[in-house]
C-alpha cells in the first residue's frame, strides 16, 4: 500500500508526459525498446506466422493434401452420427487439425482459408477507418468551424448508436452480394468515429503549438501545414490506433459471422466455424477448440503488440 | 443546469428520430417485400395487394414512416372498416411470423435480459474495478502482472468461445451446473442462481477485463498528478490519500462507460443469450434476423437505441454531479 514518491515519479514519467499529440519518436528507438520484450517477440512472431499461413493457404493446403471444400467421407464415422474417426476430432497425419464432423472437411485447410478471410476483412476495415478517421478528424480538429460542428455531430450520432445490433440488422437486410466487402463497409461506417475523435483532439492541440505558428510566420499555406506539420506528428497515434483496432475488427467480424450475418458458408471464417461447431460442442469439442484457439491467440497477439507499441511510442491519449 | 438538461433532451429526440428513420429505410425499403413473405407459397397477386393495403406498404415512403412514428406515440390501426386491427399506443407493429404485437414480445422478454445484464454488471464492476485498483496501487508487483495478464486474456477471448468451453467443462464433463435456462427466482432461488451464473460470468469476464485495465490506467494517471503529491506532503496517510483524492477523479470516467455498457446490454446480450439459448431480447433479435421478421428486428433496434441514448443523458447528468468541473462549464 506504500506508494513512494520515487515510484510516482517513474509512473509520471511513463504516463503523464504531456506530449499532446505524440511527438515524433524516432522509429529506431521504438524498435529498440520493442525488441527487448519477449512478449512483443512472441506476439509479433505469431502474427507473422498467421499472416504467412493466410497468404500461402493454397500452397499449404496442397502440402497437407486436403482442400477447404473437399469432403472426406472416410474420416467420419456414419455409425456415430458422423463423428470423426479417432480421438481428438480426427487429428492425425492425414488431417493435421482434424476434420469437421459429418462432412469430413479438413479443419486445417478451413482454418488457413478462414484466416485469409478474417485477416483481410480486419485489415481492410482498419485501413478504411483509418483513412476516413484521419481525414475527417484532421478536418474537424484543424479547420474547426462549421466542418467541425457537422463532423462532431455525426460522430456523436454514430457513437450513440447501438452499433452491434444495428450492424446485424443492416447485414441481415442487405442483399447477399459480396459478403466480405459488405462486412468491411459496415464495420468501417461504425468504426471511423473512434479514430476520428482521437485525431481531432490531437490536431486541435497541435495547431496551437509554436512550430505551427512558426510555419505560418514563414509563409506556409494551410494545406502545407496539415501535411508537413500536423500529420507527421500524428503518425505515432495513427500507428498505435491501427494496431489496436485490428484485433477489434477480427473479433467483431468473428462475432457477426458467428451470429450468421457475416461470411456465408461454404466460405470459411473463424467465427463462422465456431458457430458451425455449436451443435457438436458436447460430442466433438475439438471442432470449436481449434478455431477458437486460433481466434484467441491472434486477437491476443495483436493486443499485446499494440499495447507495447503504444507504451513505446507513448501517445498519451491513444491507450 | 435546466437549459443544459433541456438541450440534452432535445438531442436525444433528434438522435432517436434519425435512428428510426435509418432503420425504417433499411427495413422497409431495402428488404424484400413483406407482403410476399406473409402471403407464402400459395399466393395470388390480388392477395398480395390486399396485404399491402392492410400493412400500409402501398403508401408513399414518408407517409409510411410518419404513420409508423405516429403509431409509437398515439397508436395506429391496420386496415380499414370492420377488419381494422387496432394497435395501442407504443405501437411497433406486429410480427410477420407470429402476428403478435412487437411491443408485447419485447416486453415479455425484457425481464430475462435485465436479469442477465444486472447480474453480470454486479460481477464485472466488483471484480473489474477492484482488480484495477489493486493493480494500480501495487503497480509492478506480481499481483499487478498477474491481474493484467488475466485481463488481457479476458479482452481477447470471444465470449461465445468461453461460453462453449465453460458449458463443455462444467455442464457436460463435470456436471456441476445445470444447462442455463431462465427459471423463476421465487420458485427455487438456488436453481435460479445456478442457471444464471454461467451467462453472468461469461458476459462479465470481458467487461471486467476492460474495466480493470481502464481503472488501473486512470488511477495511475491520477497518482501522478500534482495534487496527490500535495496531499501526501500534508502528511495524510496513504489510504486516506487514496480514498479522498484519488478515487473520485479516476472512477468518474468508469461511470460513463458503465452507463453505456449496461444500457447496451438491456437491449439484449445478443451473443450470450444466443449461445446459451436464453429467451431474452437479444435472442429475440437473433431469431427474428434468421426469419427475416422485419418489424421485430426494427422494434428491438429502436428499443436498444432508446436505452443507449437515454443512458447517455443520465450518465452526463451524473457526471455533472460527480465532477464539479463539468458543472461549471454546463
Amino acid at each position: 500500500m506504500t506508494t513512494t514518491p520515487t515510484q510516482l515519479a517513474v509512473a509520471a514519467e511513463e504516463k503523464g508526459s504531456p506530449l499532446n499529440g505524440g511527438g515524433p519518436t524516432s522509429a529506431r528507438r521504438v524498435i529498440h525498446t520493442m525488441r527487448r520484450s519477449p512478449a512483443v517477440l512472441f506476439s509479433a512472431g505469431f502474427i507473422v506466422l498467421i499472416a504467412l499461413m493466410a497468404i500461402f493457404a493454397p500452397l499449404l493446403v496442397q502440402l497437407s493434401g486436403w482442400g477447404p471444400y473437399e469432403y472426406d467421407a472416410n474420416a467420419v464415422n456414419p455409425d456415430l452420427g458422423g463423428l470423426p474417426h479417432g480421438s481428438l476430432g480426427g487429428i492425425g497425419a492425414d488431417h493435421w487439425l482434424g476434420v469437421e464432423p459429418q462432412s469430413g472437411r479438413d479443419i486445417f485447410a478451413r482454418i488457413a482459408y478462414g484466416g485469409r478471410v478474417s485477416l483481410s476483412i480486419a485489415v481492410s476495415a482498419t485501413l478504411l477507418t483509418t483513412f476516413i478517421g484521419v481525414v475527417l478528424g484532421t478536418v474537424a480538429g484543424f479547420f474547426g468551424g462549421v466542418a467541425d460542428q457537422i463532423i462532431s455531430r455525426l460522430m456523436d450520432f454514430l457513437m450513440a448508436f447501438p452499433s452491434l445490433i444495428f450492424m446485424i440488422a443492416l447485414l441481415s437486410a442487405l442483399p447477399a452480394g459480396n459478403r466480405p466487402v459488405l462486412l468491411v463497409l459496415v464495420l468501417s461506417v461504425f468504426g471511423w468515429p473512434y479514430m476520428a475523435r482521437v485525431i481531432r483532439g490531437q490536431s486541435m492541440s497541435i495547431k496551437n503549438r509554436e512550430f505551427v505558428e512558426a510555419a505560418y510566420a514563414s509563409g506556409a499555406s494551410k494545406l502545407q501545414i496539415v501535411f508537413r506539420e500536423v500529420l507527421p506528428n500524428l503518425t505515432g497515434t495513427i500507428i498505435v490506433m491501427c494496431t489496436l483496432s485490428v484485433p477489434g475488427y477480427i473479433g467483431t467480424e468473428a462475432g457477426l459471422s458467428f451470429l450468421g450475418v457475416g461470411v456465408t458458408p461454404p466460405t470459411a471464417s473463424w467465427g463462422q466455424m465456431i458457430a458451425a461447431a455449436v451443435p457438436w460442442y458436447a460430442t466433438d469439442p475439438m471442432f470449436f477448440m481449434v478455431p477458437g484457439t486460433f481466434l484467441f491467440l491472434t486477437v491476443l497477439s495483436f493486443t499485446v503488440f499494440g499495447d507495447h507499441l503504444s507504451k513505446a511510442i507513448d501517445t498519451g491519449e491513444a491507450r | 443546469m435546466v437549459s443544459y438538461f433541456l438541450r440534452r433532451l432535445f438531442s436525444v429526440a433528434v438522435i432517436l428520430f434519425f435512428v428510426s428513420f435509418l432503420t425504417f429505410v433499411i427495413f422497409f425499403q431495402l428488404s424484400p417485400d413483406p407482403a410476399v413473405m406473409i402471403c407464402g407459397k400459395t399466393c395470388t397477386p390480388e392477395r398480395i395487394e390486399q396485404i399491402r393495403e392492410q400493412l400500409g406498404v402501398n403508401q408513399p415512403f414518408l407517409t409510411q414512416f410518419f404513420t409508423f412514428l405516429g403509431g409509437i406515440f398515439a397508436g395506429r390501426s391496420y386496415g380499414a372498416g370492420e377488419a381494422a386491427i387496432h394497435c395501442a399506443a407504443p405501437c411497433l407493429g406486429f410480427s410477420f411470423q407470429t402476428s403478435q404485437s412487437v411491443m408485447d414480445m419485447i416486453v415479455s422478454r425484457l425481464p430475462v435480459s435485465i436479469t442477465i445484464a444486472a447480474g453480470a454488471a454486479v460481477l464485472w464492476l466488483l471484480i473489474g474495478v477492484s482488480a484495477g485498483l489493486i493493480s494500480a496501487i501495487k503497480s509492478g508487483t506480481w499481483w499487478d502482472k498477474g491481474a493484467m495478464m488475466f485481463a488481457l486474456g479476458g479482452i481477447s477471448l470471444p465470449n461465445y468461445f468461453i461460453a462453449l468451453v465453460l458449458q463443455y467443462v462444467l455442464v457436460v464433463q463435470l456436471q456441476i451446473l445445470p444447462f442455463p435456462s431462465t427459471p423463476d427466482f421465487a420458485e427455487d432461488p438456488l436453481f435460479w442462481f445456478q442457471s444464471y451464473i454461467m451467462p453472468w460470468s461469461v458476459l462479465a469476464f470481458g467487461y471486467a477485463s476492460m474495466y480493470a485495465r481502464l481503472t488501473r490506467a486512470n488511477v495511475l494517471d491520477t497518482l501522478g498528478e500534482n495534487f496527490m503529491r500535495t496531499a501526501r506532503a500534508k502528511g495524510l496517510p496513504p489510504l486516506l490519500v487514496l480514498r479522498r483524492h484519488a478515487l473520485r477523479p479516476s472512477l468518474t470516467p468508469i461511470v460513463t462507460l458503465f452507463g453505456m455498457d449496461f444500457a447496451g446490454l438491456l437491449g439484449g446480450a445478443l451473443i450470450t443469450e444466443t449461445v446459451f439459448g436464453l429467451n431474452g431480447v437479444g435472442k429475440l433479435a437473433a431469431d427474428s434476423i434468421g426469419k427475416n421478421d422485419q418489424p421485430v428486428i426494427m422494434g428491438v433496434t429502436l428499443m436498444a437505441a432508446l436505452f443507449v441514448v437515454v443512458a447517455n443523458v443520465v450518465v452526463d447528468l451524473l457526471y455533472a454531479f460527480l465532477d464539479p468541473r463539468v458543472r461549471i462549464k454546463a
